[in-house]
């Protein structure tokens, strides 16, 4: 048990993904600028990865490994991943429209993203037993959406901030990641 | 042969990934602590992007346009895994410094990009010229922020020492925060640059 906290704590605050390890920028920084947008988008990477890591260590472990196929792994899981997320997609589309109107827009963007696809690459590389990766999937999710939510809060309030015009938006926005990144460097003592 | 040479030079400056477009950051700040693992990422992304673009270029009539994003990320996936093998055969030292970045290589919002703007809709060699272009702005950029983090942070370049043995490295510039606000303030000064040049142009226009 005392293994799983630890993960878990590793892969949400110390191992951050966006801030430590720089994966998922691109919707870090696109997402951000407003709160509602970044905690739909945080749930719905959250469930995508742990949803894929599941199915890529089923696939790697029942297909990949007893075939001798471990060097499709890449071509695999993004083909995997990718497919996975338009299905999943078109199931809640028709199963549940509520939910699709509130996050199913994030689902499209999330489809071909660096941090879904190298959790589960990660979580095989290290030879993470099943409720391993799941641990993993979860936190490193949760890490994503820890950032993000603390992102477009300070990005709400800079809105009102008086930015040296040069750096307004994209600028502005990557020194206060610094700023935060650096926050978070200050548990790496902590495991 | 004018023409090829303006497609390879718009990827060099007006439309470099990184500082222009803004796509693409997350190697241009993971692999960047030094000057050698950034070049290598640059020529590998080189690489990808323009036999990526070909192979899009050669089967742009065959490809159902309803499937070609699936087709486009599969051949990508395939090219990136010749390139992992390889270096992983020769260079074992710099595939274990480049790490998941690598792999990521696949889902680099670029390489899709150019496939689908400019390699599904022309010819094979101008499309060769678009990604070589492109792979070329990116690896300089790269180089550009290795070389600062690296000299700051260590006081080297490439492994030489440039500032002597009594220079006490800025650690931040190595460490993930000195990334992030170090190409903040490279994002900022280039904008600052446009934004004054298009204010001389205004200027230039009115008198």
């Amino acid at each position: 048990m005392a293994e799983y906290f630890t993960l878990f704590i590793g892969s949400v605050i110390v191992n951050n993904f966006v801030l430590t390890k720089f994966l998922g920028l691109c919707i870090f920084f696109g997402v951000s600028k407003n709160l509602n947008a970044s905690v739909g988008m945080g749930m719905a990477v959250t469930s995508v990865i742990t949803l894929s890591s599941i199915l890529a260590w089923i696939v790697y472990h029942f297909v990949l490994l007893p075939f001798g196929l471990t060097f499709l792994t890449t071509i695999v899981f993004v083909v995997l991943i990718a497919s996975f997320v338009q299905l999943l997609e078109l199931i809640i589309k028709k199963q549940a429209p509520a939910l699709y109107n509130m996050w199913g827009i994030y689902l499209v963007l999330i489809a071909t993203n660096c941090i879904v696809l190298s959790v589960p690459l990660l979580s095989v590389e290290s030879d993470y037993a099943f409720v391993t990766s799941i641990v993993f999937a979860v936190g490193s999710g949760m890490g994503f959406a820890l950032a993000l939510i603390l992102m477009a809060s300070l990005r709400e309030k800079l809105a009102y901030a008086d930015v040296p015009k040069p750096l307004e938006g994209m600028g502005i926005a990557f020194i206060v990641a610094g700023m935060l990144s650096l926050a978070f460097l200050g548990f790496s003592g902590m495991l | 042969m004018k023409e090829l040479w303006k497609i390879f030079y718009k990827g060099l400056f007006d439309e470099n990934p990184i500082f222009i477009l803004a796509l693409s950051l997350c190697p241009a700040l993971a692999v960047t602590t030094n000057v050698v693992n950034a070049l290598t990422m640059g020529l590998t992304v080189l690489f990808v992007i323009s036999t990526n673009n070909v192979v899009v270029s050669l089967t742009r009539k065959l490809v159902n346009p309803k499937v070609r994003v699936p087709v486009y990320i599969t051949s990508i996936a395939t090219i990136v895994t010749v390139v992992q093998l390889v270096l992983q055969a020769y260079f074992p030292v710099l595939y274990k410094a480049l790490g998941i970045y690598l792999a990521l290589v696949v889902v680099f919002a670029i390489i899709l990009a150019r496939a689908e703007v400019f390699a599904s809709k022309n010819k094979m060699i101008p499309s060769f010229f678009d990604g070589f272009g492109m792979g070329a702005g990116f690896t300089i950029a790269m180089l550009v922020i290795a070389v600062i983090r690296e000299l700051f942070g260590n006081g080297t370049i490439m492994g030489y020492v440039i500032f002597g043995a009594g220079y006490n490295p800025a650690l931040i510039m190595i460490l993930p925060p000195g990334a992030f606000i170090l190409i903040g303030y490279m994002i900022g000064g280039i904008r600052l640059y446009n934004q004054r040049k298009d204010a001389k142009r205004l200027k230039g226009s009115e008198s």
